[in-house]
């Protein structure tokens, strides 16, 4: 009997060792709890707000943070509250689709590049580097330029620049997955090759895909910023962070909230996005912690 | 290694050429008749004929390209529409700005990652470690043009120490030039520095767990021995990666931190090129950034070669 709590001890140690036990997890549960809360206001933004985030209100311009404007207002008295809640709409809409973007072309790249090998294989890496030489900002530029600047061109451009990324990742992966046995076994069995990466080889490369779309969200919501801060991004009329901090450039003087309260949203959310990912990590590949 | 520098710069050479079909061919996909995109529906036929005929439109694609990169070659990138003046000399005078920028935040950036990162590593288990690492993970997540804003606000509009915005020749006056240059080089180096810092850090405690350095302890070799002559040797490879990526990083991050600033480097140029629909001047800059990302990328690659033989013959 006496054994039983040193081997629940044990248990636990090995647990933290491999990066599964709660010591290690507070990554994960300090980023969770950032991004719910992030993802809790722009839900709630759709239902409520305390003040249209449109509304102009000349009489309280530039306000403090108080009872009636709880995080202050901005040079056209507009609650920067109620704008807050309606930017994390459109900071996380813009890093899904974005990464989501990156994420299916990416794998479907890096896996059928990695999986067939030869010309492909040489054929997209090559696209790949390519694409390395044109970071988010550099593309949006480039698709400003054709399409006109605005949210699709700037999901656009940042799904684009985070592609090698991704295609990297998934060929890395199936690079070393697909040497396995049980995949050969596949092949005796008679399978297709479609069917062997599907089914055998991509649910092993999930892992590491996972925790980079987690890290590349965080990049993401970095770039939708500074792209909607250069008037490359959200349309100025539509709240969103980069575009409450270009606002607010003008008025620093003034005052410093309106700059303040979306700069720390971004750090808020980012910091979210890359502790998830650095806890996804330590739980699905411990042996990189 | 001749071969190594060889296959490694035909690899660089052909990511640029692909680049420059990238950019070039970004023209071609211009939704509609690019003159008219440019001047506007109430232009004259004349003068959009005109237009299309500096851009070369009435001319097949392929030989356009073939004639604007023979000319980027020889240095020739075209005319601004908006300017009227070669698109290298402004590129030329606007990189006066935006090099000393990036070169400078890059030195800050490595100054202040490279000790953190070894010292996180080397104290790792004590308090010293998380701290180092959480402050890095919090300063990767600051944004470089809001830290500039707070910048602005505390030492230029409060404490009155450093201007806020503009730039001056470092020819006319080499002190504002500096002071001009000090909170746009701390804003953008400072998050690099953070992001730095991790990846130092990783790549010391791979290297001082490998069974090299644990022999080289066995052996009697002294702590700084231990990390100068084996550990920090044997991380330069990572380390170098590192900083041709935090060149890369911050050469693009000044595209934000100048419009912070109202720097007149090569940023301010590209935003004011989209919002004049300057074609030439776009392609030439976005070729420009583009190349140097590849070029820095080949640097690295080369001092990998220079670093670590094994990589050469691979």
């Amino acid at each position: 009997m006496s054994d039983a709590p040193a081997t629940a001890r044990s248990r636990r140690t090995a647990a933290r060792a491999r990066g599964r036990g709660p010591g290690r997890r507070y990554n994960l549960w300090l980023g969770g709890l950032l991004i719910g809360t992030i993802v809790a206001g722009a839900l709630l933004g759709f239902v409520w707000s305390p003040h249209p985030p449109n509304t102009m209100d000349f009489t309280a311009q530039l306000q403090p943070p108080s009872a009636e404007h709880w995080l202050g207002t901005d040079h056209f008295g507009r609650d920067l509250f109620s704008r807050l809640l309606v930017g994390a709409r459109g900071t996380l809409y813009v890093g899904f689709i974005a990464v989501g973007i990156a994420l299916v072309a990416g794998t479907a790249l890096g896996a059928v590049a990695g999986f067939a090998g030869g010309l492909l294989d040489e054929a997209v890496m090559r696209l790949v580097d390519v694409l390395y030489a044109f970071p988010a900002i550099l593309m949006a530029l480039l698709l400003a330029a054709v399409y006109q600047p605005g949210t699709l061109t700037a999901m656009a451009a940042i799904g684009i620049a985070t592609v090698p990324i991704f295609a990297r990742i998934a060929r890395s992966s199936v690079l070393s997955i697909k040497e396995r046995e049980y995949v050969e076994a596949g092949r005796a069995l008679g399978l297709g090759e479609g069917r062997i990466l599907w089914r055998h080889v991509m649910p092993g490369a999930v892992g590491p895909l996972v925790v980079q779309a987690s890290l590349s969200l965080a990049v993401a919501v970095l770039a939708e910023a500074a792209l909607s801060f250069l008037g490359l991004g959200t349309p100025p009329d539509v709240p969103s962070w980069g575009n409450m901090l270009r606002e607010a450039q003008g008025f620093l003087a003034m005052s410093p909230y309106p700059a303040f309260v979306p700069g720390l949203a971004i750090v808020w959310t980012v910091l979210g996005w890359s502790l998830l990912g650095d806890g996804l990590r330590d739980l699905l590949d411990p042996c990189t912690v | 290694m001749l071969a190594f520098l060889v296959r490694r710069f035909l690899t660089a050479v052909l990511s640029v050429l692909l680049a420059s079909v990238v950019v070039f061919g970004a023209l071609l996909a211009v939704p509609g008749d690019p003159a008219t995109v440019i001047l506007g529906m109430n232009a004259s036929p004349a003068a959009r004929e005109a237009l299309r005929t500096q851009l070369g439109l009435d001319r097949p694609p392929v030989e356009r390209y073939v004639s604007w990169l023979g000319g980027v070659m020889r240095g020739d990138m075209g005319e601004s529409l908006n300017y009227q003046r070669p698109v290298a000399g402004l590129i030329g005078e606007r990189l006066r700005v935006s090099v000393p920028l990036a070169v400078g935040a890059a030195l800050v950036a490595c100054l202040l990652a490279l000790p953190l990162g070894i010292f996180a590593a080397l104290r790792r288990g004590t308090v010293w470690d998380p701290l180092v690492t959480s402050l890095s993970q919090l300063g990767a997540a600051i944004p470089s043009f809001w830290l500039g804003l707070i910048f602005i606000l505390y030492f230029a509009v409060e404490l009155r120490w450093l201007p806020a915005s503009g730039f001056v020749p470092l020819g006319e006056d080499p002190v504002r030039w500096a002071r001009s240059l000090v909170l746009p080089v701390l804003a953008l180096g400072l998050g690099q520095a953070a992001v730095m810092t991790r990846m130092t850090r990783a790549a010391m405690l791979e290297v001082l767990s490998q069974d090299f350095v644990r022999t080289a302890r066995a052996k009697g070799v002294g702590q700084r021995g231990v990390v100068l002559k084996h550990a920090l040797r044997n991380a330069m490879v990572t380390i170098v990666t590192i900083l041709g990526i935090s060149l890369s990083n911050v050469f693009i991050g000044s595209i934000v931190i100048e419009q912070v600033f109202a720097l007149p480097g090569l940023g301010r140029l590209a935003l004011t090129a989209i919002g004049t629909r300057d074609f030439p001047l776009l392609q030439g800059e976005i070729l420009l950034y583009a190349a140097t990302i590849v070029g820095l990328g080949f640097l690295v690659d080369v001092s990998y070669g220079l670093l670590d033989p094994r990589i050469r013959y691979e």
